[in-house]
């Protein structure tokens, strides 16, 4: 890493709009899971989907 | 850095499918790992997948969703959204250039030597197009007379599905392929079609079709990790726009919703280190200055 980019390091803000948004989408993971979402992925995940790869 | 890249993609693909017990179960993979969410579009029907597909698994989440809500279950698709979210806020379309399978076949398909050819930019659209109407509007709202609704992307349009999980499966379960209709038919089509597409141009289900990039793209200017331009450094020489496997000027849109962070205008094109890859705002680090010869996007 050359000078300049350690000069640049220090001009540069961090950006707090990455932490807010993945911030509210843990929120949302997790009140997902606790409406017990994932047993119900889970359900649908393990099943072959026919209508998914297009036969049924 | 290309290298490097290569083998994520394989590694993040073998991890997302590594259950090879299919030749003996003649099925799916049904173990506890598959309500871990996959970063890219893989069909959980594929049968070595070991994670859940989060368009499959949202589409099938609203198309259920009248008949959850009349058992008093809240099964909005809060959890696969947030996951997917947390993984569009921490990398955007970074997952598009270094773990998704169906990114890296349409890669490997692209190095065939022929004529290439660019992809309109209007084309890009398309996917946004899918992500609403196929994903969320037509699985919610065309319901049967159960009240249940359809995965329309999955069921009439996906080739990741039709290539990793409906093929296989016609050929593991033999009395399957007497239930082969129009449908399979119609996405049978559209395989081959993007397949050879991708031969041609490059990743062209990526720029026109997967709702799973257009969702990562509405994060291309908040994501975690991404590319800079030090627009002191700049010289517009252009030199990013030949090398870039998406079609994006990088110096005139550095948030371009079109960029899957593949590094290519970092190290393949950009001699002036005006091009960084940053977490959130701090400079991660510059071209390693393999400069390699240009493809055409």
């Amino acid at each position: 890493m050359n000078q300049d980019s350690r000069e640049s390091r220090h001009k540069r803000p961090l950006r707090k709009a990455p932490f807010v948004v993945i911030t509210a989408f843990l929120l949302l993971w997790m009140i997902g899971v606790a409406t017990g979402e994932p047993s119900r992925v889970l359900e649908q995940a393990i099943q072959v989907c026919l209508s998914c790869i297009g036969i049924g | 850095m290309e290298r490097v890249r290569k083998w994520v993609q394989v590694i993040v693909g073998f991890l997302t499918n590594s259950s090879w017990s299919f030749p003996f179960t003649n099925t799916i993979y049904q173990g506890p790992l598959k309500v871990i969410c996959a970063p890219g579009l893989n069909c959980y029907s594929c049968p070595a997948a070991t994670t859940y597909c989060p368009m499959g698994s949202i589409q099938q989440l609203l198309g259920g969703l009248r008949f959850a809500l009349e058992n008093g279950q809240y099964y909005f698709g809060f959890s696969v959204l947030g996951s997917i979210g947390v993984l569009g806020g921490l990398f955007g379309r970074l997952i598009c250039g270094w773990a998704c399978p169906f990114g890296f076949i349409q890669e490997l398909l692209h190095k065939i030597p022929s004529r290439k050819f660019r992809i309109p930019r209007l084309l890009s659209y398309g996917k946004y197009m899918f992500l609403l109407l196929f994903v969320v509007v037509l699985p919610l709202v065309l319901v049967d007379e159960f009240g249940t609704g359809h995965p329309w992307f999955c069921k009439f349009v996906c080739p990741a599905g039709t290539l990793e999980a409906g093929l296989p499966m016609l050929f593991l379960q033999p009395n399957l392929r007497n239930t082969i209709g129009l449908l399979f038919l119609n996405k049978f089509v559209i395989m081959i079609l993007f397949l050879i597409w991708a031969v041609f141009s490059s990743r062209p289900f990526c720029r026109t079709a997967c709702p799973l990039g257009a969702f990562y793209a509405l994060f291309s200017r908040v994501r975690l990790i991404k590319l800079h331009l030090d627009e002191a450094k700049c010289t517009n020489c252009k030199a990013c726009h030949h090398v870039c496997p998406m079609g994006v000027k990088f110096n005139e849109s550095p948030d371009d919703p079109e960029c899957i962070t593949c590094l290519a205008c970092m190290n393949k094109a950009c001699k002036f280190d005006a091009i960084s890859l940053e977490i959130g705002g701090i400079p991660l680090a510059v071209a390693d200055r393999g400069l390699a010869p240009a493809s055409k996007p």
